[in-house]
This record gives structure tokens, C-alpha cells and sequence, in this order.
């Protein structure tokens, strides 16, 4: 009898829990669908779901019209360039944290939090004037060097949380075996640090691709990512749905894949820890 | 010997990140407390000398101060009332056993790595449009008048679009502290013969208070600063003006450098009493 409930339960459950999901994740799947119709069945009335002829047109079109690659580029150069920048100064800082703390640590891991929490928009004049007058405008070398700045605070806390569970006595032995600072960190600890490196740098790759205020105000053509590249899409002109559809498709798709391999990760570095 | 060794090592490893957020947060700050008390329009003049307090006065006095002080408050209310809300309810079916779990979560999530302007996009033309959006279509179908979306009921629009990006987040954070709860002691108020709702009430809800508290602090701090929806979107018309926009439309649009920089200050002020409260909760969660 309780048997049969359980099930019915789980059947009920089952039933609510997909039909929110599809729910929620449906404006994404209509922009994907919509990117593999003709400008005419994507504002057809009424609105087609499966049944149209699908078509690739639209993705080379917007290659041509738009040299989609190039905005891609500047994303990943941007997202990339920014994450291997801030792990390669975070990973000194966190390491040194978490295990020679000393009676400032949790000061200075507070401090670079409230870093992350200055609205953008409060400093942004000063940071167009330093760009206009270094010629940093419009350059990837400058948005590069932005969204590390405003990342590094979550990649140092993000690092510290997993550089913490690694056990200070693996350390100690390695200290009393004779190994040096260099050999301590190079043979015991990178080894063990890799996985929180990694979903660092994973939600961090993230992070950065979808930053939409620094990218928006400091590029204009030739560093533009992804991001601006879409914002040019609100104009009316570009109010073709299915090519809209298919540079979006093309600009999160990426995204989407990372994300899904980093939902763990992602409370750990969103909540800066205080989530696990 | 080897501590001292390894001490100054230390602070030798954490001297660059130190330095750089230390550059990367009092330069521009600085620069921007100075230009907010001079005026400064580098398209009419440009430096015109010091005026004290005048930029902070008049910003507070403008007309447009007020409203968009409530556009911030609704948007941000509102989002928050929405994505806390369903997000507890969808944490606690997304905890309850069935079938295909894992999909189910991933669906829920993927909204939050869709990049602003293209979630805001999508909305806007794709779901809102009066003519060609879904909704139009929707609404026709039962036979009501479309809704011109974004100028009849843009504050809803933004509050709609942003809910989405957003209850992934709370929902993702909120159905990690449900799973870190217990489920002995929840068993046992249930054989006990509690019924769910005083089980939900007495048991879950307060386990979770301090996950919906940083669910609260930390989404009102990116609330706050929202931008790239009303900028695709309305372009602040249509009384979506925040206090973000409307300090944007000062310094870059109309080139008030001035004026804006006073409201970058308020800006600052605000986001950072938000910020206290957060940084308190995560720092004693340090200690443990």
C-alpha cells in the first residue's frame, strides 16, 4: 500500500517537475527552433512549433552579413584571456591564504569581496577616461584587462573554499620529508588542486562571456563580444526573428554547455562559500 | 625558521591580486568622487571649476531622481518577491523523487547562462512584440487584445525578463541548502504525525533562512545593477528609468560627468549598506 503511494507520488512529482522545467526552458528552445525557420514561418500566424521545413540558411547569412566569427573571437579572447590572467594572479593569493593565514587573512578576503559589490556604473566615467586617454577604447587588451579586475575577487574566493579542504597535514608531511616551498606546491599541492582550479576557471569563463556592462560601454567595432554583437540586434531594422534566433543560438550554445557541466560549482563561487 | 620563511613568501604571493583590486577600486573611485564636485562637461567646456555640493543637491532634486529611485525599488522588489517565492517552491519539488532529476535541474538552470542581451532580446521580440510575439499570438487566441508589453506594462516586462535569468540562481542555491538538510529529523517529525505544511514550516523553512538571507543580498546587489535589459529593451523610456540608467544617461548620454558622478557615489553608498549586510553572513561563515 505505501508502496503504491510512493509511486503515485513520484508519478505526480515527475509530472509537475518537467512541465516547469519545459516551461522555464522554453524561451530558449524557441529561439533555437526559430533559428532553423525562414523569416517568414518564424512570424507565421499561428506560430509554428515543429511541422516548417528546416533550414540552415539563417547561420550562414549571419556569418556573411555580420562576420559572426569575429565577435566570437573577440569573446573568447576576452573571456579567456581574462579567466587565465585572474587564476594566474589568484592562484599565489588563495594558496598563500589558506594555508599560511595569518590574523589579516579574513579581513583581506572580505575586503576583496566588497571589491566585487561597487556598482559598475558609479565608476563608469573615470574607467572611460583611463581607456580614451591610454587608448584602451575598443581594444580586447583593455576589456581583457577590465573583467579580470572586476572577476578576480570571486576567482580568489573561489580557490581559497576548495584550497581549504585540502588537508594542511599532507603539508606538514611533505615539509618533514625535506621538500622545499617550490617542490610543495609543484608536487603536493597542484596535484590535489586541479579539480577547484578547473570549476573555477569554468565558472569563470562564464562569468566573463556574459558580462554585459563593461563590454557594452567600452567596445564599439572592433572588440565588440558576443554580448554587443546581440545588442545590435534591438535596433529596428535588425528585427529579423529567425537570423536574431540563430546569432543567440550561436552566442549562448557554447555557454550553455559549460553551464550545465558546472551547476555544482556554481552555488560554491555565487555565494562566495557561504553556500555548499 | 621555515614559518618565517614561508610568511614573507606569503605575502609576497598575495601582493599582486592585493595590489591591483587595491588600484582597481580606490583610482576610479577617487576619480569619480572628484569630478562629482566640479562641473564637468567635456563636450561643453569641460572642467568648469569646483562646485561643492551642488552635483549632489541637484541630482536628488532633479525630476527624474525620485522616479527612478522607485523603478529600482519595484524592479528590484519585485524580482526578489518572484525568484524567492518560486524558487523555494521549485527547490522543494526539484528535491522530491522522480524521474529524470537531472534534466529536470538542468532545464531549470540553463536560463541563467543565457547572456543578458540576448535573454532580454528574445523577450522583447520574440514573446512581447504586440504584433509577431507569442504572447500577441496567445493573447488572440482567447480572443483578447494583444499587449504592447514593453510601453503598457514595461515596468512588468523588465520585472518578467529579469525573474527568469534570475529564479534559476535562487532556485539552484536554495535546493543545495534543502539537500545539506537532514532528512532523519524530517522523518522523524513525520512519523510523529506532522503534518507537511508544519513540517515545511517548523523544519525546512528555517533551515533555510540563511540561504534565502544570501539569496536576498546577493541578487539585490546584482539587481542594482542591471543594465544591458533596459538597454536593449527600453532604453530607460516608458518609466523604466533606474537609478543605474539614469546615472548611465547622465555621464555618457548627455555627458553630465559632474552630475553623473555624484549619482555614482549615492550608487556606491547604496550598493555598500546592501553590502554590509552580506559581507557579515559570509564572514562568519569564515570562522567555522
Amino acid at each position: 500500500m505505501a508502496r503504491a503511494v510512493t509511486t503515485q507520488r513520484k508519478i505526480i512529482n515527475t509530472l509537475a517537475a518537467w512541465a516547469i522545467g519545459l516551461l522555464i526552458f522554453f524561451p530558449i528552445l524557441w529561439t533555437i527552433l526559430t533559428s532553423f525557420k525562414t523569416e517568414a514561418t518564424a512570424i507565421a500566424d499561428p506560430p509554428v512549433f515543429l511541422f516548417f521545413d528546416w533550414t540552415l540558411e539563417n547561420y550562414s547569412v549571419v556569418q556573411e552579413r555580420s562576420d559572426y566569427m569575429r565577435f566570437l573571437w573577440n569573446s573568447i579572447i576576452i573571456a579567456g584571456g581574462s579567466t587565465v590572467l585572474g587564476v594566474l594572479i589568484a592562484v599565489p593569493a588563495a594558496w598563500s591564504m589558506a594555508f599560511v593565514p595569518s590574523k589579516r587573512t579574513k579581513d583581506i578576503l572580505l575586503w576583496m569581496l566588497s571589491t566585487k559589490m561597487l556598482p559598475a556604473v558609479g565608476v563608469l566615467y573615470p574607467i572611460y577616461l583611463i581607456f580614451i586617454q591610454t587608448g584602451m577604447l575598443d581594444t580586447r587588451i583593455g576589456l581583457t584587462i577590465v573583467l579580470t579586475l572586476i572577476n578576480l575577487p570571486i576567482i580568489v574566493w573561489m580557490l581559497y573554499t576548495y584550497f581549504k579542504e585540502i588537508p594542511g597535514e599532507i603539508l606538514e608531511a611533505a615539509r618533514m620529508d625535506g621538500a622545499s616551498l617550490r617542490e610543495e606546491i609543484l608536487y603536493v599541492l597542484t596535484p590535489m588542486a586541479v579539480p577547484g582550479i578547473a570549476s573555477t576557471v569554468l565558472l569563470n569563463i562564464i562569468l566573463a562571456w556574459n558580462e554585459a556592462f563593461w563590454t557594452l560601454n567600452l567596445t564599439a567595432a572592433k572588440a565588440a563580444p558576443l554580448t554587443a554583437f546581440i545588442a545590435s540586434y534591438s535596433s529596428p531594422e535588425g528585427l529579423f526573428y529567425a537570423k536574431l534566433s540563430a546569432a543567440s543560438t550561436m552566442a549562448i550554445a557554447p555557454i550553455l554547455i559549460l553551464g550545465w557541466f558546472s551547476q555544482k560549482q556554481l552555488v560554491r563561487g555565487l555565494t562566495f562559500g557561504a553556500v555548499k | 625558521m621555515a614559518t618565517q620563511h614561508s610568511r614573507s613568501a606569503a605575502r609576497i604571493m598575495m601582493a599582486p591580486a592585493v595590489i591591483l583590486l587595491l588600484g582597481w577600486m580606490l583610482v576610479p573611485l577617487l576619480m569619480t568622487l572628484y569630478f562629482s564636485f566640479k562641473r564637468f562637461l567635456p563636450l561643453r567646456g569641460g572642467d568648469l571649476g569646483w562646485v561643492g555640493f551642488e552635483n549632489y543637491v541637484r541630482f536628488v532634486t532633479s525630476s527624474a531622481f525620485w522616479p527612478s529611485v522607485q523603478t529600482t525599488l519595484i524592479i528590484v522588489g519585485g524580482v526578489l518577491f518572484i525568484t524567492v517565492i518560486f524558487g523555494v517552491l521549485l527547490a522543494l519539488l526539484l528535491d522530491q523523487p522522480m524521474w529524470g532529476q537531472g534534466v529536470v535541474r538542468i532545464l531549470v538552470i540553463a536560463p541563467f547562462f543565457v547572456m543578458p542581451t540576448v535573454s532580454a532580446l528574445v523577450w522583447k521580440n520574440m514573446f512581447m512584440d504586440p504584433v509577431n510575439g507569442l504572447f500577441a499570438h496567445l493573447w488572440k487566441f482567447f480572443g483578447a487584445t494583444p499587449v504592447e508589453w514593453l510601453s503598457e506594462a514595461s515596468l512588468t516586462s523588465i520585472i518578467m525578463i529579469v525573474s527568469w535569468q534570475w529564479l534559476p540562481f535562487a532556485t539552484l542555491i536554495l535546493l543545495t541548502a534543502i539537500q545539506s538538510l537532514d532528512s532523519e529529523q524530517l522523518e522523524a517529525a513525520e512519523m510523529d504525525g506532522a503534518p507537511s505544511l508544519s513540517r515545511f514550516g517548523y523544519i525546512v523553512l528555517p533551515h533555510l533562512a540563511r540561504a534565502i538571507t544570501i539569496v536576498l543580498l546577493i541578487q539585490t546587489i546584482f539587481l542594482l545593477a542591471i543594465f544591458a535589459e533596459i538597454f536593449v529593451t527600453t532604453q530607460g523610456s516608458f518609466g523604466t528609468r533606474t537609478l543605474t540608467y539614469l546615472i548611465f544617461q547622465r555621464v555618457l548620454e548627455s555627458q553630465n560627468v559632474g552630475l553623473g558622478s555624484a549619482g555614482g557615489i549615492y550608487a556606491v553608498i547604496l550598493a555598500n549598506i546592501v553590502a554590509i549586510f552580506l559581507m557579515r553572513i559570509v564572514g562568519k561563515n569564515l570562522d567555522k
